[in-house]
């Protein structure tokens, strides 16, 4: 059907199924607004983080999706600052995606901290020697950056599109999102660097531990490089699945193809750099704290199982998939590859997190185990349903792809 | 965060990473001011409006 | 005092012998009481309570008739060094409000309580498990009269913050303040130790200046049965062991096989 709010030549479905679709998520909405509302009420006692777990699924959820969320600060320095023009069919997706990881992340540590209050004390009181204040620093202007970006799709709406001054500030801006796109790129680095810094220089856990590069241990770099490897890959499943529910060609394969390979390259050059930072790894830092590599395997379910499924059957196998250019063009195999990627990614972060926390370093430590309550589950899974809301909303009522009505043309 | 707050000292580390964010927030900020004033001329009649 | 390279400058540390300790358990409920530490109906979860003298027990793992068993008790360590060479703790490098710092007149790590914002880095950092959140709201059973036992020198805890042992900091400053009043300028080695040490029955914990040569922890510390918890990661703690069992000593740390050197 034809509305005033929606793009011009574009066919979308009725408010009621609209609202329809959106009740699962709202519902997942509900559940996290409890949990929430629970936490800040009768405070962290309502999960299950613990003087062992001080880190737990909540700091997962943040660091995987703004490791997916990566996306958008990349496609963007593609688009504006090299220049791949065929990316602008994609990059709104892109930048609405990222602005969802980003603010979702930012909720959810405001609930994670023991004392949500105090907040802006990381800014003003800021250690500039911890890595988590590099991070909070550049996700907060990061977020502000991504909010830029968004306002012209925002105003790029139908009916936004006729009060003159909107549309005006709307296309102004747009103009100048070259210099947006740089500082984003600049802030992207740095963030994704210091959520791998966080746990690298976290010397006194061998496990997390490693050298680097003046203050930069290696991880600030392979933080770096798998979320721009996996990033992109995340916008593509997110496009994909759009284009799965709504039946519909919404982005041109020659943006998708351009962008997977992109994170071929990219992916093939962070396993090697992680391969080499785990041999040096377990060479150096593990023998000299009087460890052998295979110590840190032996703790409860987290076996050697793990590197294998996160560098080899999430790392190698989807790199060999995308690198090849035949097998990319499939569908089927460019959707295998990036989930695999993203799972990989994810289950990197979550390596980082949870095993180095339920790793006892002292010898006579016992090992705890770590299971989350519904309530870290309601405010981790609100973020995906906030998500799909907005990203639902976006599709809805903004001309989030651009190419849409040239390749569904039976909707004029 | 300022030379104001308790724990501002005066050394490199301070200076380079409050220069960077600073650096980045001016011209973020820059960037919307560019494109507030464009629009606020471009109403009054004082600069063309370009025709997408 | 003799002219150092740390000349002027007080370094409080701790000397646990582990051989005369028993495990009862006195130190860790004297910081417990000294140190307002709050209290929950049920402290049967270990992982959410809080200890800042917590016990850890430890065997040779060998069977009947060779087992022996022996403790180490464990406050916060104070750490010196970042793993770096750089003088700062591991926990007060990542601290993002500048919540916790290490005194370089004192060496105590200290911890702010009202600029903590519980983002709880420093506990992921700290490989002693030193630091406690506080998951609940403070709690001191009124019924029971231990709110009239609080130490009023020693700020109770919010929820949502982290606390950890402060080597009795409020007895550095009592002695301090008396010395003043005394027109003195050095605190003597017994106007200052902590809770803990005054309470062992054991004798088995001595505190004092590290740098102090006259201090008895100074030369305990050199002893040739004096280690550290996890030295190997560099963290210069402050708190020393003292134990003749290999055993023990061999618990302290992480070794490759054939890599620990026993003292007999």
């Amino acid at each position: 059907m034809d509305s005033p709010t929606h793009s011009y030549g574009v066919k979308r479905c009725s408010p009621g199924v609209f609202f329809l679709w959106t009740l699962p998520w709202l519902g997942i909405l509900a559940w996290g607004g409890l949990s929430a509302v629970l936490c800040l009420w009768k405070g962290l006692n309502q999960t299950n983080m613990s003087n062992v777990f001080a880190f737990a699924l909540w700091i997962v959820f943040d660091l995987a999706v703004i490791a997916l969320g990566a996306g958008a600060f990349f496609t963007g320095f593609l688009t504006y600052i090299v220049g791949k023009k065929e990316l602008k069919d994609i990059i709104n997706a892109a930048v609405i995606i990222g602005f969802i990881c980003y603010s979702g992340a930012m909720a959810m540590l405001g609930i994670d901290i023991g004392q949500p209050l105090r907040g802006w004390f990381i800014f003003w009181h800021a250690n500039v020697h911890s890595m988590l204040v590099e991070v909070s620093f550049c996700i907060t202007c990061y977020l502000m950056v991504l909010t830029i970006e968004f306002i012209p799709i925002i105003l790029e709406n139908r009916t936004l599109q006729k009060v003159r001054e909107l549309r005006l500030f709307g296309h102004n801006l747009h103009e100048i999102m070259a210099v947006f796109a740089a500082t984003g790129t600049f802030l992207s680095f740095f963030h994704q660097g210091s959520l791998g810094g966080m746990f690298g220089v976290m010397y006194a856990r061998p496990f997390a531990a490693r050298g680097g590069f003046y203050i930069w241990p290696w991880t600030f770099f392979l933080f770096v490089l798998s979320a721009i490897a996996a990033g992109p890959l995340f916008t593509i499943l997110c496009t994909k699945l759009t284009e799965f529910i709504t039946r519909k060609k919404l982005v041109p394969d020659q943006a998708v193809q351009s962008l997977a390979k992109i994170s071929a390259w990219l992916l093939s050059l962070y396993l090697v750099f992680k391969f080499i930072d785990t041999l040096g790894w377990a060479n150096s830092l593990v023998p000299k704290a009087g460890l052998r590599f295979m110590d840190f395997y032996r703790e409860g379910p987290y076996g050697f199982w793990m590197v294998v499924a996160e560098l080899g059957i999430c790392g190698i196998l989807p790199a060999v998939i995308l690198m090849i250019p035949k097998v990319r063009q499939q569908q089927g195999w460019l959707i295998f590859a990036g989930l695999l990627t993203c799972a990989g990614i994810v289950l990197n972060r979550f390596v980082f997190i949870i095993v180095t926390l339920a790793i006892p370093v002292m010898p006579f430590d016992r090992f705890w185990s770590y299971l989350p309550t519904w309530q870290e589950w309601g405010v981790g899974l609100a973020v995906v349903g906030y998500g799909f809301l907005l990203f639902s909303a976006a599709y809805r009522y903004l001309p989030v792809f651009p190419k849409e009505p040239e390749l569904n043309p039976a909707a004029d | 965060m300022t030379p104001f707050s308790f724990e501002w000292q005066w050394n490199i580390d301070y200076l380079l990473f409050m220069g960077l964010l600073y650096l980045a927030l001016t011209i973020v900020g820059c960037g919307v001011g560019f494109a507030l004033l464009k629009t606020v001329l471009q109403l009054f009649g004082f600069m063309r409006e370009r025709h997408f | 005092m003799e002219k150092g390279p740390d000349h002027g400058k007080h370094r409080y540390g701790m000397v646990i012998d582990l051989d005369k300790c028993t495990g009862c358990g006195t130190c860790a409920v004297a910081c417990a009481a000294e140190n307002n530490v709050s209290v929950r109906q049920d402290e049967s979860d270990k992982e959410r309570s809080i200890s800042w003298m917590q016990i850890f027990k430890i065997t040779n793992g060998k069977p009947y008739p060779d087992t022996e068993v022996s403790y180490f008790p464990r406050p916060c360590m104070h750490c010196e060094e970042d793993g770096h060479g750089h003088h700062t703790s591991p926990c007060v490098t990542v601290c993002v409000a500048t919540a916790t710092k290490l005194d370089p007149n004192s060496g105590i790590v200290s911890q702010i309580y009202t600029r903590c914002i519980g983002c709880r880095y420093c506990q992921a950092a700290c490989p002693y498990k030193a630091r406690y959140f506080n998951w609940w709201d403070a709690y001191f059973p009124k019924g029971k009269g231990l709110d009239r036992y609080l130490t009023p020198e020693v700020s109770p805890r919010m929820r949502g913050v982290v606390e950890k042992c402060t080597f009795c900091h409020h007895r550095l400053m009592r002695a301090k303040t008396r010395a003043y009043a005394e027109d003195r300028r050095e605190i003597e080695e017994d106007e200052y130790i902590t809770a803990c040490t005054e309470a062992c029955p054991a004798q088995a914990i001595t505190f004092g200046d590290l740098n102090n040569p006259k201090h008895r922890v100074s030369r305990l510390a050199k002893s040739p049965n004096a280690f550290r918890l996890l030295e190997r990661l560099n963290t210069k703690p402050k708190v020393y062991y003292l134990s003749t069992k290999d055993w023990v000593r061999k618990l302290a740390d992480n070794y490759l096989p054939d890599e620990f050197k026993p003292l007999s």
